[in-house]
């Protein structure tokens, strides 16, 4: 992948809930030379609740984006790992000539499918000994957590291996951090579920939190909104209802390259946080 | 090649039929190892494990399956589908098995769930783009339970995370249309079958 300018989907989530993820994509995007080309008039890509309901309406909601993308020539750069699994199962189901036939019809459009869908996480671990590091993350135990949506279902996200994935690891060793050897890499968050039933939340972000921070793990490096969300907002519900002592930041892999490549904290949106990652990164005189 | 088992056609196995239509799923390669049900991270909340709900597919336990509230706790995290020695994608199945209990008006056994899913796609068909604070107070006043989420949204506020207004883009019209054109015409095929399948 040789490709230096993108289109880029954020996916809602990045401008509200995760605009942190958002803002330290662009600015590292940014410093590496990436270029990153907002979608115009970018719409929803339907998430989890389309395919829960209508696989019809699952499959042509992302059609518009990807269209959008193909007209612009360019790969299509997805920070949300939940959009890149809807925008990967699009792109798979309508391999299929019938149903894009179908979907072109629906949607009255002359999309040809031939965009090409990858994840920022990606891009910067094939770039990952290109970074310039100026402040190592020398000693910096990070828990890599790749959640389900970028490595799930396999065939079709294509994305590292499935059940031990390794590249936020490589990429956070390039970064000068110590990878964590941990069980929990693919394992889920609660997903959608915090509105409607936060126990599963509650129960299944726990588990994880509980054995990264038992390995002593100083923060888990994220990839994905929900995850993020999940984790981070519901860390002190988790400590409470379980009677744990967690204190895991939960920072995404695009502000841990910022802070490898000495940028500035308030820059990469990392007082945004509910668990405030900034007393554990002067700690290790990272900030 | 491995042969589908027979089966005797009869009313009960109508269920198997309309989930492997939709689903493109061949329910009968399943004999019940249970890797499934033991990478499920939902399973301890269910009231069938995954591995249950294949085996009450192929003998046609329509009602047991359709009111579950496995179909409904299956957060899709493809865990079963991506270890399944039978390469059947579980988590597929419990797409259609959702999609057939709501063609047939069966009423969900975790309504809060269904609730949710049915808020966000209004919020996405009016707006273009998910607006959580759209998604969250029409949630929260639809399900009566008005005060579970006022620490989030305080915490929320406090962070700049909110963002009240709600989105403007020009596609919102486009995607209203997307949204009439599916659902005039969404999985004709299988959705109407499942209505006539509910009728008897």
């Amino acid at each position: 992948m040789t490709t230096s300018s993108y289109a880029y989907y954020p996916g809602c989530t990045l401008h509200a809930t995760a605009k942190e993820y958002d803002v330290s994509a662009r600015l590292v995007c940014e410093k590496l030379g990436i270029g990153l080309e907002e979608l115009p008039d970018w719409t929803c890509c339907g998430a989890s609740s389309a395919h829960t309901t209508n696989e019809t309406l699952a499959v042509a909601l992302p059609v518009r984006d990807l269209h959008t993308a193909e007209k612009m020539g360019k790969p299509l750069a997805v920070a949300c790992a939940l959009c890149f699994n809807r925008l990967k199962v699009t792109e798979h189901e309508l391999a299929d000539k019938g149903k894009l036939e179908t979907i072109k019809r629906l949607v009255g459009s002359d999309f040809n499918n031939s965009t090409q869908v990858v994840h920022l996480l990606e891009i910067f671990y094939d770039r990952r000994k290109s970074i310039p590091v100026t402040k190592p993350l020398k000693g910096l135990k990070v828990a890599s957590y790749y959640g389900c949506m970028l490595v799930r279902p396999h065939e079709i996200t294509k994305f590292d291996d499935p059940e031990n994935p390794q590249m936020m690891d490589k990429l956070m060793t390039a970064l000068g951090a110590q990878p964590l050897e941990w069980d929990f890499k693919t394992a889920c968050c609660g997903a959608s579920l915090p509105l409607t039933r936060k126990d599963i939340v509650l129960k299944l972000s726990h588990r994880l939190l509980a054995q990264a921070q038992q390995l002593g793990a100083d923060c888990l490096a994220v990839a994905c909104p929900m995850c993020q969300y999940n984790l981070d907002m519901y860390q002190e519900a988790i400590n409470q209802e379980f009677h744990a002592g967690i204190k895991q930041p939960i920072l995404y892999f695009t502000q841990l390259a910022g802070v490898a490549m000495g940028l500035s904290p308030t820059a990469l949106h990392l007082d945004k946080h509910i668990v405030d990652p900034m007393p554990m990164l002067k700690n290790k005189g990272l900030a | 090649m491995v042969t589908v088992a027979p089966v005797t056609p009869s009313p009960v196995s109508d269920l198997r039929t309309l989930v492997e239509k939709q689903s493109g799923q061949r329910i009968f390669d399943c004999y019940q190892c249970g890797k499934c049900s033991a990478g499920c991270p939902v399973d301890y909340a269910m009231d069938m494990g995954p591995r249950q709900i294949m085996r009450a597919v192929q003998l046609g336990l329509q009602k047991e399956v359709l009111q579950s509230t496995t179909i409904w706790l299956c957060i899709s995290c493809e865990t079963c589908s991506s270890r399944c020695p039978a390469k059947i994608d579980i988590a597929k199945v419990m797409e259609s098995l959702r999609i057939l209990a709501i063609a047939q008006g069966v009423p969900p056994a975790e309504k809060h769930i269904d609730l949710f899913h049915r808020t966000f796609l209004s919020v996405i068909e009016r707006y273009g783009r998910a607006h959580e604070f759209s998604l969250a107070a029409t949630y929260t006043v639809k399900s009566l339970n008005l005060f579970a989420n006022m620490g989030v949204a305080r915490t929320m506020l406090s962070k700049g995370k909110l963002v009240i207004a709600p989105p403007k883009v020009k596609g919102a019209a486009v995607v209203k249309k997307v949204f009439a054109s599916t659902r005039s015409t969404a999985g004709m095929n299988v959705s109407s079958a499942a209505k006539a399948e509910g009728k008897h």
